[in-house]
């Protein structure tokens, strides 16, 4: 019996039973289905984030206060002071731009307009250096000297200048910053990223001296560096190493680059997948018990029609070939609707939230629904196979 | 010489079922030869033994002791497929209740033993269509079983015994489910086919149908009487 005729033949018993071979087929569905969905939901978020990083800026690294392994307890920290930061500037003059950032929300009002979930980013002129692509919309971004003048000035976020101006030309405006007035000087343009909580076009900038003053704090959040090439980040996270360890331990800071925080996200993420496809797959394994469960309800139904196919000279494999294929067709059948159903679902996901079909997922739930079709085929393939003519022909 | 060699050989057979405990003897020391071309008719009360004997005939139980040689073969040295394979191309079944499968049409109910046998499926349409056509149900080709009369469906079981072509014709009690009519029409072709030189072996309790067969063979509580 070739395999043509034995697609025919399971076409056929599939069929017959339209109903309970769909239901059937459902519990398979559902499973590749959570599998496509979950599994593109944790890569969308992964290049999501890993997007984020690379948005910043391409030579980027950052010290964070804290020792190693210890970035979140670092946020607790006030290691890092602003002169660590000038340190840095003076040792990397020519190999990379610094800033320091102090960033905390507060309220920022313009005339009556309130904004409370703003963001302020305590920062020195080198900023938009640092992070390229931040590009500016109106005016240009502080001086150095703007910034040592200890001017009270600010440059808007996107959504900032939207909320207050309506988009508008603002330079020259006067808005508040907590209690404080600052003179806008310029706005940024949108730049359409989201990194960690905050909101990279929902924030104002301020020189960090006054960022500092304002919040009454002496220490920095963490101290950005650009290098200017991708050769002189190795010798430029050394530089800041040296400056840093001349007043601090090796304990007190951690530098990142962006490839060792793509890595971490990608290892959290990559957890969450499989975490994610873990669930999936039991539901899957779910299905697969349903799948066992027909087969042996359908090999006990055709018990006369397996006796009279062996009366008339079928063997124990052509038997076993016929069921299984059976089984294997209800579950690729299955695979198919739930990966289509799945990739549909991504697509719209990925609309609203983040996802991303991968081919390797469809390539996984596809395996997966042919194995669950060989794996719980075999026990009831294997019972018809083995009946006996006769008394498959005597059963009633 | 071909003609020497019986179709079917059997020695000192016999057959005992044992289920929870209960023995039950089916057959007792049967010793038959069946030559090639005969017409023979078994007959005997219900629960004599023909059933049992005729699926030891057809392959489809083994013996509790004894010997069989079928078409020369000693069939109790053959493994399952084996078996199988003997009943697919030298043996042609044709049961009480018909057995068709219920969602097949007649074409493809008479293709299944060839299908078995590894015949392309053109070969198998056309001759599949050939046997329907000269036992008179060629306006019936694309029926399924529940769409014919029971005599219909008997006479598409007995084109099916012939798909591959073997040289006995195993019918157990093919008329039982049948009116007179439609029974004396299956033992026509029964009739034809014997004188195209098939051995048919017949099982009925029926006297007037056993009559038209050429010999006759009474079974009494798992013996030849
Ligand atoms: N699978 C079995 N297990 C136990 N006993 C069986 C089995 N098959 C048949 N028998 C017994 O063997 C004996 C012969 O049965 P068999 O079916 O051969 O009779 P039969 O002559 O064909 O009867 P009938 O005319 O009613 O078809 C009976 O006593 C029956 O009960
Ligand atoms: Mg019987």
């Amino acid at each position: 019996m070739d395999l043509r005729e034995l697609i025919t033949l399971s076409i056929h018993a599939i069929a017959v039973n339209k109903l309970r071979s769909f239901l059937t087929t459902l519990g398979i569905v559902i499973g590749v289905f959570s599998i496509i969905v979950l599994v593109s939901i944790g890569s969308g978020i992964n290049s999501y984030v890993t997007s984020q990083i690379s948005s910043l800026g391409s030579n980027i690294f950052e010290v964070l206060p804290g020792g190693e392994g210890n970035i979140f307890g670092g946020f607790l920290s006030t290691n890092l002071k602003l002169s660590d930061s000038k340190n840095i500037q003076r040792n990397l003059a020519g190999i990379g731009k610094v800033t320091p950032i102090l960033q905390q929300a507060a309220i920022i009002k313009y005339k009556n307009v309130k904004i409370k979930d703003a963001f302020v980013g305590g920062v020195s002129y080198e900023y938009p250096q640092v992070v390229t692509s931040l590009k500016m919309k109106y005016g240009n971004f502080f001086t150095k000297s703007q910034e040592a003048s200890g001017a009270p000035i600010v440059v808007l976020g996107y959504k900032i200048n939207e909320h207050f101006f309506k988009n508008r030309n603002p330079i020259g405006k006067r808005i508040y910053v907590g209690e404080k007035q600052y003179t806008v000087i310029a706005v940024a343009d949108k730049t359409g990223t989201v990194f960690g909580a905050f909101d990279r076009d929902n924030i104002v900038y301020i020189p960090v001296e006054l960022a500092q003053s304002q919040f009454g704090t002496s220490y920095i959040r963490q101290i950005v560096i650009s290098a200017d090439s991708k050769e002189l980040i190795p010798i430029a996270i050394k530089r800041v190493e040296t400056t840093l360890l001349k007043r601090l331990t090796k304990d007190d800071f951690t530098i990142e680059t962006a490839d060792s925080i793509s890595e971490t996200v990608s290892n959290v993420t990559n957890v969450l997948s499989l975490a994610l496809g873990g669930i999936a797959g039991i539901s899957l394994l779910v299905g697969g018990i349903g799948v066992a469960n027909i087969m042996l309800v359908s090999v006990t139904e055709r018990t006369r029609e397996i006796g009279l196919r062996k009366a008339l000279g079928a063997k124990r494999s052509d038997i076993l070939k016929q069921f299984l294929l059976e089984s294997i067709m209800i579950s690729v059948g299955g695979g198919l609707i739930g990966i289509a159903l799945g990739m549909a679902a991504s697509l719209i996901i990925a609309k609203i939230l983040v996802s991303q079909v991968t081919a390797w997922s469809i390539l996984i739930a596809f395996g997966f629904s042919v194995l669950v079709g060989v794996v719980f085929g075999m026990a009831p393939a294997i019972r018809a196979s083995k009946l006996n003519p006769i008394d498959a022909l005597r059963y009633e | 010489m071909k003609n020497s060699v019986p179709i079917v050989w059997m020695k000192g057979i016999s057959k005992v079922y044992r289920s929870e405990g209960v023995e039950t003897v089916a057959l007792r020391n049967i010793n038959l030869t069946i030559n090639k071309g005969e017409f023979i008719a078994i007959t005997g009360r219900s629960g004599s033994g023909k059933s049992t004997l005729m699926h030891l005939i057809g392959l489809l139980d083994t013996p509790t002791s004894g010997a069989y040689k079928l078409n020369g073969v000693d069939v109790s040295k053959l493994d399952e497929d084996s078996l199988a394979s003997q009943r697919n191309v030298e043996i042609g079944f044709v049961f009480q209740s018909f057995n068709l499968l219920p969602r097949a049409t007649s074409l493809e109910n008479v293709t299944l033993p060839a299908i078995y046998a590894g015949v392309s499926e053109e070969e198998r349409l056309e001759r599949a269509t050939k046997l329907l056509t000269e036992i008179g149900l060629e306006d019936q080709l694309n029926k399924r079983p529940n769409q014919m009369s029971g005599g219909q469906q008997q006479r598409v079981a007995i084109a099916r015994a012939l798909m591959n072509d073997p040289e006995l014709i195993l019918a157990d009690e093919p008329t039982g489910n049948l009116d007179t009519k439609s029974g004396e029409d299956v033992m026509n072709t029964l009739k034809k086919l014997n004188k195209d030189d098939k051995t048919i072996v017949l099982i009925t309790h029926e006297k007037d149908i056993a009559n038209q067969a050429k010999r006759m063979l009474h079974l009494e509580d798992g013996e030849i009487k």
